[in-house]
């Protein structure tokens, strides 16, 4: 129910006189549209997060990447406090 | 698929399975929050990988799951005798009420319908000015914007036969529910990824300080679930239990600030009964007084008997990390997902209705 997928936006457009900004956002070969009230800052190209038609998030692409070196990191904190422990 | 298939890694969930295996010297018990992450863990097999000493246990995150009975007849009623275009999520059709399905009431010829969003129901309620068109939006604090987003476009459009049937659930309140709940036993909470992408991380502070446990925000893919409870597992081995965020390539400590202002200008905070659980106070959204004219509850008089639940069904156990779906003496025999006793049977989030699908998750977890 809490299903969020990312997407890459594709094309922006107003709707309702202006008051509504609405996205096409492509899931790999699917494009649906989204709108962009909840995420004012987002931009062609960005990667949101789509979650029952409304864009919540704007991915972060730096942070996504401290996934993949956090147990390195983990690793040289351990070794670091116990060296500090001997 | 960016920022998707990276996070399906399999090597990467290798490494932070060993280094779990490392990590853990005792048993400890863990609840992942959200139905969403539920369904990700037994779908790709992360239950049978973790050390005997992580069990993991399902929270109450469907929010298919906790809607009462009574709403669901509601729904019913209003597609059955209301002549309304009655729509809904797909999940939410399956669930049966007491006598039966939103999805039974559309096969016998109400006119039910299956949205993707609840902004395409007011493009229906735009459409067909002669009906009134009921969008039933049920959901945790992550689909509370786009629900309260329908309202406001409506309003904005002068749309007047267009209503919501509120069933909205919060996720703070349930958390505490589990934790003052003597058999739950729950060291260790992954937060939903996608509802504190919303309300942010404030409230989870309080909770972790409170009652001392470990809470990690964690979103859904499986390098998510398990960096997640590497994190809890950490803490708890260290005898630590803080408020940590891994989701952060999406969750900002304050949430998302335009849709906290949308939630706050539709909805105000309410009691809320909860399927299998009970009444939880300040647990629900309602809509403001200001809103009345799309509350469907207000709009129709709705005149149903109260129902009781099946006693077979143990869904309030499961769903508050007591027991496991297979515990259940119904399960897989009396209580499958064509002819569920309960909920959690029936949405692809729900425990049990996972375990049931991935069968093979509970040959090998406890």
């Amino acid at each position: 129910m809490c299903l969020a997928i990312p997407g890459k936006i594709h094309s922006i457009e107003t709707q309702h006189g202006g008051l509504v900004r609405m996205a096409k956002v492509q899931f790999g070969g699917i494009t649906k549209e989204a709108s962009l009230e909840m995420v004012p800052a987002a931009k062609i190209g960005d990667f949101v997060l789509v979650h029952v038609g409304v864009a919540i998030s704007i991915v972060d692409e730096a942070e996504a990447q401290k996934s993949f070196s956090y147990l390195e990191e983990i690793g040289e904190l351990d070794e670091l406090i116990l060296q500090t422990q001997i | 698929m960016k920022f998707l298939t990276e996070f399906r890694d399999s090597d990467v969930i290798s490494q932070y399975v060993d280094e779990i295996s490392r990590a853990v010297t005792r048993p400890w018990k863990i609840m992942e929050v959200c139905g969403g992450q539920t369904h990700s863990l037994v779908k790709n097999g992360i239950l049978q990988m973790l050390p005997d000493n992580v069990r993991m246990v399902h929270g109450p995150g469907c929010p298919v799951c906790v809607t009462p009975l009574n709403q669901i007849d509601k729904a019913v009623f209003l597609a059955e005798k209301c002549s309304v275009i009655l729509c809904s999520y797909g999940d939410m059709l399956r669930v049966p009420g007491s006598k039966h399905s939103l999805l039974e009431s559309k096969a016998a010829g109400a006119d039910v319908r299956i949205l993707y969003s609840p902004l395409e129901a007011v493009k229906i309620a735009r459409e067909n000015p002669e009906k009134e068109v009921v969008f039933f939006a049920v959901g945790f604090e992550t689909t509370a914007p786009a629900n309260a987003l329908s309202v406001l476009h409506a309003h904005r459009q002068g749309i007047k036969n267009y209503s919501i049937l509120t069933s909205h659930v919060l996720v703070p309140p349930a958390m505490e529910a589990i934790l003052n709940d003597e058999e739950s036993k729950i060291q260790g909470f992954l937060a939903a990824g996608h509802v504190c992408t919303i309300m942010g991380m404030d409230e989870y502070f309080p909770l972790a300080e409170q009652y001392q446990i470990p809470v990690v925000v964690t979103g859904f893919e499986p390098v998510d679930l398990v960096q997640g409870i590497l994190m809890i597992v950490r803490q708890l081995e260290k005898g630590e239990h803080f408020l940590e965020n891994q989701y952060t390539r999406v969750v900002r400590p304050e949430g998302n600030r335009e849709a906290q202002k949308v939630i706050e200008q539709v909805f105000e905070i309410c009691d809320r009964e909860w399927r299998g659980i009970g009444n939880i106070p300040a647990s629900g959204y309602e809509l403001r007084p200001e809103f009345a004219s799309f509350d469907a509850n207000k709009k129709f008089s709705v005149n149903i008997e109260k129902v009781s639940e099946s006693t077979e069904c143990i869904a309030g156990q499961v769903l508050k990390g007591i027991k496991k779906p297979h515990e259940c003496p119904q399960f897989g025999k009396k209580c499958k997902p064509q002819s569920p006793l309960g909920a959690p049977m029936v949405s692809s989030e729900g425990a049990c209705a996972a375990y049931y699908h991935f069968s093979m998750a509970m040959e090998f977890t406890t």
